[in-house]
């Protein structure tokens, strides 16, 4: 599996935020984007989960797979919000999410249980998700990625509201993902101890430098 | 999909009543209604349906707005972009499932308002068919409306605005039919296929553009 | 003829609004002294021409009413396109013709009402009827001042350009359902009761005019559409050079800090300047 991201860039309103932005993972690698606020780190992630039109650039995804898939299909993407609801429980929008992502069984990975049990959340599945308070409700958003098979995460400040116990389990949920040949682009202010990443560095409208 | 459905409807019922507000309203509407026009019931047994029909299609664009802001709001509206399964279709669940939710109630609750406006039994049994096909077209406009709104800053209000002219057409073949089944030489059957034609046309147009819309006011 | 060739040049021509404001500056004069002509040969024809025996004076009316309607339909159907264009071609000036057009639209919509209104009170002794043809022209009036509000409250324009293409284009859809089931529901519920001048029984004394003024109308329109189309993209410049301002302040701001951020080499490499006009 290889992703490529050529030539990118994007705007946001009618100010360009990045250009010109080019790399290549391989099965297993990390790419960590950071920059000061404003550099473009959620704008690039944004327009790499399809959510923004690119300006101009291309990704694609080389997998061994039957049928083809667009790029945004194959990722997973943790924004700032946890696109849990507050009147259901976790369960039901662990249950939720996992049908509703699932294309086929073949996608399908752990169960909500499973899941829940991996991010320490597997005493309060029946509590209504508004009752969870900031840090639970964070892990309960990855809980989600581990529903669901996909090869690609794409993950937007996913330690903020995190305590460092929680910072160590999501590390190494990260370092399992990119193990098992998975692919993660983090944007992050903050350490998130991956093993075998490189780093983009942002820098608002003058470009990127790729230090790796 | 079913659970896309399954968990609008939960949301619906228990985030704070959905439903049970939408009736209210409609109640409320009807019954604000005599005071205007004064207790003659013979004129509120003629204009009944026509204020049925208007208190539903008020009360169904209530909450209507919130339709894709409350997902976009959570970020629940980034995964549903993101996922293979076609927009146009999670756009026609979302408001299947709204309508059993709101619109649904609204049908079932026009009967006893009927009783209230002194309508002929037959006159009830249209409105209940013409509500029953015509509510869901409401929605599947309004959804527009509401993926407009996702865009928008603020103005819930404005896709109200922007969205009632757009149901004048089912408005006027819903309480056509009433009339024609109430009064003998009319026949009821050609404005009411109309109006079913006018539902399945919106069931098209409004998905396919509510979809359009949604993906070109992505931020 | 002229209004013809500047519309095809304009999709195919005038990819870049620089280039259409030269063309607009070199045309717009050409097309208001036209216009100007052409009112005043039609204002001639129409007060020259015989009253109708029946309507008397107030038949002169129909001389600004009738081409108002038509100018009211044809721009939205102008909205349309330049939706379509917004959204299929990515068009960077489609987005500013449609809103530019939209409250040209409202305008002659409204022209339309009141002459009418105008006209109805002496012939049919009321303001207003609730006719199919007034009923849905309201109506159209109700969606140019719906789309206007819209555009309006949208601060991203780019976002705005593509969510409101698409409620344009519902709405396109919307306007023959309207028009005709406003026509059945009338004739359903009140047998045609509304006296109007038959279209084939207009007689050449009448027709002349009345073609004289269209003419005079949409060269009004296109006139204004380019003026209105100027002014927005000068107002596009005017907020990017606004928001250039507040980012070269902050780029001083980051120069002190040590760090430098070339913002010229950015202009220069944006690859097509597609999207935006700056």
């Amino acid at each position: 599996m290889r992703l490529q991201a050529e030539r990118l860039s994007a705007r946001r309103g009618e100010d360009l935020i990045f250009n010109d932005i080019s790399f290549t993972l391989e099965s297993g690698e990390a790419l960590v984007v950071t920059g000061r606020n404003g550099a473009g780190k959620s704008t690039l992630l944004r327009a790499l989960a399809g959510l923004l039109p690119l300006e101009s650039g291309q990704v694609w995804l080389t997998e061994t797979r039957d049928e083809p898939r667009s790029f945004a299909s194959a990722c997973h993407y943790l924004g700032h919000r946890n696109a849990m609801k507050r009147e259901l429980t976790l369960l039901e929008n662990l249950i939720f999410w996992q049908r509703f992502m699932a294309a086929d069984s073949a996608d399908l990975r752990s169960s909500a249980a499973q899941a829940s049990e991996r991010v320490g959340l597997s005493d309060i599945l029946h509590l209504p998700f508004g009752t969870l308070s900031q840090g639970q409700q964070r892990r309960a958003a990855m809980a989600k990625l581990l529903l669901v098979h996909r090869p690609v995460w794409l993950l937007d400040e996913p330690t903020a509201a995190l305590d460092t116990s929680a910072e160590t389990m999501f590390a190494d949920l990260m370092n399992d993902h990119t193990q098992e040949g998975g692919i993660l682009i983090a944007a992050t202010h903050q350490a998130l101890g991956i093993a075998n990443a490189t780093q983009l560095v942002m820098t608002g409208f003058s470009g990127v430098e790729d230090a790796a | 999909m079913i659970a896309l459905f399954v968990r609008d409807v939960k949301l619906a019922v228990r985030g704070g009543g959905g439903a049970l507000i939408g009736v209210l309203f409609f109640m409320t509407v009807v019954a604000v209604i005599p005071f205007g026009v004064g207790p003659d019931l013979n004129l509120l047994s003629r204009i009944g349906p026509a204020i049925l029909w208007i208190g539903a299609l008020l009360a169904s664009l209530l909450g209507l707005d919130r339709l894709f802001q409350a997902e976009r709001d959570d970020g629940a509206l980034d995964l549903m972009l993101m996922q293979e399964t076609p927009l146009t279709l999670i756009v026609l669940v979302k408001c299947l499932a709204h309508w059993v939710a709101t619109g649904l109630p609204l049908v079932l609750a026009a009967p006893f308002l009927g009783l209230f406006m002194n309508m002929e039994a037959r006159a009830i049994g249209a409105t209940l068919l013409t509500l029953l096909v015509g509510t869901p077209a409401i929605t599947f406009i309004g959804a527009v409306g509401a993926a407009v709104a996702v865009a928008l800053p603020r103005g819930g209000l404005l896709v109200s605005i922007l969205v009632l002219p757009l149901a004048i057409p089912v408005l006027i073949f819903g309480v056509s039919a009433v009339t024609a089944a109430v009064e003998d030489p009319a026949p009821f059957l050609p404005p009411f296929l109309i109006l079913t034609a006018i539902t399945l046309f919106f069931a098209v147009i409004g998905p396919v553009s509510a979809a359009l819309a949604l993906k070109h006011g992505a931020d | 003829m002229s209004d013809n060739s500047l519309s095809i040049r304009k999709v195919s021509d005038l990819a870049n609004p620089t280039r259409f404001l030269a063309l607009a500056k070199a045309v717009l004069p050409w097309m208001a002294g036209l216009t100007v002509l052409a009112f005043a040969i039609g204002l001639y024809f129409s007060f020259s021409s015989a009253g109708d025996y029946q309507q008397g004076e107030t038949v002169r009316i129909m001389y600004v009413h009738v081409p108002a309607a038509w100018l009211a339909m044809m721009c939205y159907c102008v909205m349309a396109a330049s939706a379509l264009g917004t959204l299929v071609w990515r068009h960077p000036l489609a987005d500013v013709s449609a809103k530019a057009a939209a409250p040209l639209g409202a305008a002659f919509t409204f022209l339309a009402l009141v002459t009418g209104s105008l006209w109805g009170k002496p012939m049919w002794g009321t303001w207003w009827v609730w006719d199919a043809r007034l009923t849905s022209f309201f109506v159209l009036f109700l969606m140019y001042l719906g789309l206007i509000a819209f555009s309006r409250a949208m601060d991203d324009p780019s976002r705005a350009a593509r969510v409101s293409a698409v409620l344009i284009l519902v709405g396109f859809v919307n306007i023959p359902i309207i028009k005709f089931s406003v026509e059945w529901w009338n004739t359903l519920h009140q047998p045609a009761s509304v006296i109007r001048m038959g279209g084939s029984a207009i007689d050449g004394e009448f027709l002349t005019p009345l073609l004289v003024m269209a003419a005079a109308f949409s060269l009004l329109f296109f006139t204004l559409h380019i003026m209105a189309m100027r002014n927005e993209i000068w107002r596009r410049r005017v907020s990017a050079m606004r928001r250039k301002a507040a980012r070269s302040a902050a780029s001083v701001y980051q120069g002190k800090l040590g760090t430098v951020f070339p913002e010229k080499t950015n202009e220069t490499k944006d690859p097509k300047g597609a999207g935006s006009i700056v």
